[in-house]
C-alpha cells in the first residue's frame, strides 16, 4: 500500500490543494445530516428509529448521523439477502463479472470523493487514500472479476466409467464485519470474493466509521441486484453479534481482535459453519547489517522501511511496529531513520502534504497514550515523540499522537501487544539466530519484514519467520493476488488472493457412473 | 460462574476504579451478572471486553486474573505470559465500545491501565521483573 515513487510525483503534480472538508461549501463530498441502512437495494430506517452521531478524528466534531441498528435490522437485510440469493447465485459468470467490473468503474470515477470521504471518516492522510485505499479497492474488485472466470471446477476420472466432478457453488448469504482502519478497502477485500463466487452479504462497518462504505453504497448500490450487498450500522455488541451468531448465514469473515474473534469462532463453531478471522499482529522488521553497505537508493528504501510505521497512523494490522536492527549498524542505521522520522508531516489529513493524521477514535488514542506510559514503567527509552500532538486551531480537539520510538527489549509489553498507533518499538540483534528467535518470540504471526542485500539469507529469514506474509525488501504492498493471513493468533483464514473463492464456495460433487452393469452386492 | 466469586488475594493482579465499579453494577442491575476477558490484537484489541456471564466461553488455557466488583475477569494464557508483571486498573473511557464489548453507561467504555508491579509486590506473586517467566511460554511461541 505503500506510494511508490511515480505515484508520489504524479499525486503531487495533481492534489497540491487542500481538499475541503466533506458538507462544506466547495466540497466534493455531500454529507447528509442523516444516513439510513443500505437494504435491499433500498435506504431503509433502522426498525427503532435510533440514530447515532458519527464524529470526524480531524476536528473531533460529529458531521452526521448513521443508524444506531438492532437485530430487527439485521433480519430485515437477511431477509433481502435471502430473496436475491437464488437468482445472484445462478447469474453468469459473464454477468457476475462485469458487475464486479462495473463496481471497480464507478468507484475509479469517483475515486477523489471517496477518497475524501475516507480521509475525513478515518483520520488516514489523503495522500494514502488517493494512491492506495481507493485505487487498491478499486483492483480488488478487477482482480475478483477475472479470478472468478478464470477458476475452473476439476473432474476426475476414478476409473474407465466413473467420474467425479467437482463444482463450485455458492454458500447462499454470508456475513462480514468490516474493521475501522481501512474501511473501504477491507469491504473490498471482504465483498469482492463473496459476490464474485455468487453469494449475497450482509456487511457490518465498524462503529467508528460507518459513513465511507454507506456513501460508497451510494454510487455501486444500483450495480448489483436488490439484496446482494446489504449495510447495517450500528454498535458491534448488538448487531455485530446478531449477525455473527445468526443460524441464517453461511459463513462469518471477521477482521477485528482476538476475543471477539473468539467470539466469532464460538458463534461459528453454535451454527456449524465457517469463519475466516484476521486478528492483527506485532510485526517485525528485521535490518542485517549489509543494507548500510552502501549509501545507495536501497539503504534510502530500507529506512522507508522502517519509517513505514507510521504508515496509517500505525493503524495497520500488519504495523511494522517492531524494528529488529543488527546491532553493528543500530547507531548509523537509526540516526537516519530518526531524522526521516522527524521529517513526517503532521496535520490535517485533507492536506495532500501530510503524511499522518489523527488516530481514529478517543479510544485508540487513550490506548496509545497508556502503552507509552507502560513503556516507561518497564524501563523503555523513548526516542522521539512519545506525546499526544497538541496542532491548535481546528484541529486541536482532533486525535493526534506524534510520531513515536521506544528502544527497549522484546518482553516489554509494548514490544509484544498490538498498540495501533504510530510507535516504533525498536530492539538490536546480534546475530541471523537471534533476529529469528526475536522475530517469532511473539503470539502473533501475520505480518513482517526482512531487509538485506543477501538473497540467500532473505529466503532463509523469509522462510523461517512464522508469518502469514514476509515482505522482503518492501513492506506495506497490498497487491490482489497476494494471500494475506496470520499464523498462530492473527487468525485462521486467507484474503486477497483466488483461493478465497474457495473460502466463499461450496464444493458439489457429482460422481457420475457411465456403467450400465450392477455393483452385484444384493 | 453465575455467582460472583470472593476470593481472597493479597496483591491483586486486577483491581476497578470507582467509575468502573459503579459501571458494573449498574450493568448487573441491567442484565445480569457479567464477566470480563482481556482482548489483544488488531483494533480494539488490548481493551477489556465485558460480556453477560457465560457469552464468551472460557478456555481451559484462559487465566482467571481477579475479580472486579466480584465478577470474573479472565485473560488468554498466552498473553498473560507477557503481561504477569503488570497490574490492570479497569476504568471506564469516553465513547462507545467499538468491538462486541457491553458499554460501561451511555457512550462510555471499559478501559485498562497498567502499573508494573513494585518488587515487594513482585516477590509476593513470585514474578521475574522482566515479566514473562522463560520457559513457561514456550509451548505457544
Amino acid at each position: 500500500m505503500t506510494l511508490t515513487k511515480d505515484e508520489v510525483t504524479t499525486e503531487s503534480a495533481s492534489a497540491t490543494e487542500v481538499f475541503i472538508a466533506p458538507g462544506q461549501v466547495g466540497s466534493i463530498v455531500e454529507v447528509k445530516p442523516r444516513y439510513e441502512n443500505f437494504i435491499g437495494g433500498a435506504w431503509v430506517p433502522p426498525t427503532r428509529g435510533r440514530y447515532m452521531a458519527n464524529v470526524s478524528p480531524v476536528n473531533g466534531r460529529p458531521f452526521c448521523e448513521v443508524a444506531e441498528s438492532t437485530p430487527e435490522d439485521i433480519e430485515l437485510a437477511l431477509d433481502a439477502a435471502h430473496r436475491a440469493k437464488d437468482a445472484w447465485g445462478e447469474t453468469s459468470l459473464t454477468e457476475r463479472a462485469a458487475v464486479l467490473n462495473r463496481i471497480a468503474d464507478t468507484i475509479e470515477a469517483n475515486l477523489e470523493m471517496l477518497a475524501v470521504t475516507e480521509t475525513w471518516e478515518n483520520g488516514k492522510p489523503v495522500r494514502e487514500t488517493l494512491a492506495a485505499d481507493i485505487p487498491l479497492a478499486v483492483d480488488h474488485f478487477r482482480y475478483f472479476a477475472g479470478a472468478t472466470r478464470s477458476l475452473e471446477g476439476r473432474s476426475t476420472e476414478i476409473d474407465k466409467d466413473t467420474v467425479a466432478y467437482h463444482f463450485h457453488e455458492p454458500l447462499g448469504v454470508v456475513g462480514q464485519i468490516i474493521p475501522f482502519n481501512f474501511p473501504l478497502l477491507m469491504a473490498a477485500w471482504k465483498i469482492a470474493p463473496a459476490l464474485a463466487a455468487g453469494n449475497c452479504t450482509v456487511v457490518k462497518p465498524a462503529s467508528p466509521t460507518p459513513w465511507s462504505i454507506l456513501k460508497l453504497a451510494e454510487v455501486i448500490g444500483d450495480l448489483v441486484p436488490p439484496g446482494v450487498l446489504n449495510i447495517v450500522t450500528g454498535p458491534g455488541g448488538e448487531i455485530g453479534k446478531a449477525l455473527a451468531s445468526s443460524p441464517r448465514i453461511a459463513k462469518i469473515g471477521f477482521t477485528g481482535e482476538t476475543t471477539t474473534g473468539r467470539l466469532i469462532m464460538q458463534y461459528a463453531a453454535q451454527n456449524i459453519i465457517p469463519s475466516t478471522v484476521e486478528l492483527g499482529g506485532k510485526s517485525p522488521n528485521v535490518f542485517f547489517p549489509d543494507v548500510m553497505d552502501e549509501d545507495d537508493e536501497f539503504l534510502d528504501k530500507a529506512i522507508e522501511g522502517l519509517v513505514l510505521y507510521a504508515f496509517n497512523k500505525g493503524e495497520v494490522c500488519t504495523c511494522p511496529s517492531r524494528a529488529l536492527i543488527h546491532e553493528s549498524i543500530y547507531d548509523r542505521f537509526m540516526e537516519r531513520c530518526l531524522g526521516r522520522i522527524r521529517r513526517i508531516r503532521q496535520g490535517n489529513p485533507l492536506d495532500p502534504a501530510t503524511m499522518i493524521g489523527p488516530q481514529v477514535s478517543t479510544q485508540q488514542i487513550e490506548k496509545i497514550v497508556s502503552y507509552v506510559d507502560i513503556g516507561r514503567q518497564e524501563g523503555a527509552e523513548c526516542l522521539i515523540g512519545g506525546r499526544r500532538a497538541h496542532l491548535g486551531g481546528d484541529l486541536e480537539a482532533g486525535y493526534y499522537f506524534e510520531p513515536t520510538v521506544l528502544k527497549g527489549h522484546n518482553d516489554m509489553r509494548v514490544f509484544q501487544e498490538e498498540i495501533f498507533g504510530p510507535v516504533l518499538a525498536v530492539t538490536t540483534f546480534t546475530d541471523e539466530a537471534d533476529a529469528l528467535a526475536i522475530a517469532n518470540d511473539t503470539l502473533y504471526g501475520l505480518g513482517a519484514g526482512v531487509w538485506t542485500r543477501n538473497g540467500n539469507l532473505a529466503y532463509r529469514m523469509g522462510r523461517a519467520i512464522k508469518a502469514g506474509r514476509v515482505w522482503t525488501n518492501c513492506y506495506h504492498l497490498y497487491p490482489a493476488g497476494a494471500a494475506f493471513g496470520g499464523y498462530k493468533i492473527s487468525g485462521v483464514g486467507r484474503e486477497n488472493h483466488q483461493m478465497m473463492l474457495e473460502h466463499y464456495s461450496q464444493t458439489k460433487n457429482l460422481l457420475v457412473s457411465y456403467s450400465t452393469k450392477p455393483l452385484g452386492f444384493f | 460462574m453465575s455467582e460472583p466469586l470472593t476470593e481472597p488475594v493479597t496483591v491483586p493482579r486486577v483491581v476497578a476504579s470507582p467509575a468502573a465499579l459503579e459501571a458494573i453494577s449498574r450493568l448487573v442491575a441491567q442484565r445480569g451478572p457479567v464477566m470480563f476477558f482481556q482482548s489483544g490484537g488488531c483494533c480494539d484489541g488490548s481493551l477489556p471486553m465485558c460480556f453477560d456471564d457465560g457469552e464468551f466461553i472460557v478456555g481451559d488455557h484462559d487465566v482467571l486474573l481477579g475479580t472486579v466488583g466480584g465478577w470474573p475477569f479472565y485473560m488468554d494464557g498466552r498473553q498473560f505470559e507477557v503481561w504477569r508483571h503488570t497490574q490492570l486498573m479497569l476504568d471506564v473511557g469516553e465513547g462507545a465500545p467499538e468491538g462486541f464489548s457491553l458499554p460501561a453507561g451511555a457512550n462510555r467504555h471499559f478501559v485498562v491501565t497498567s502499573r508494573v508491579f513494585g518488587p515487594d509486590e513482585l516477590a509476593a506473586l513470585d514474578e521475574d521483573p522482566r515479566g514473562r517467566r522463560r520457559g513457561t511460554s514456550e509451548r505457544s511461541r
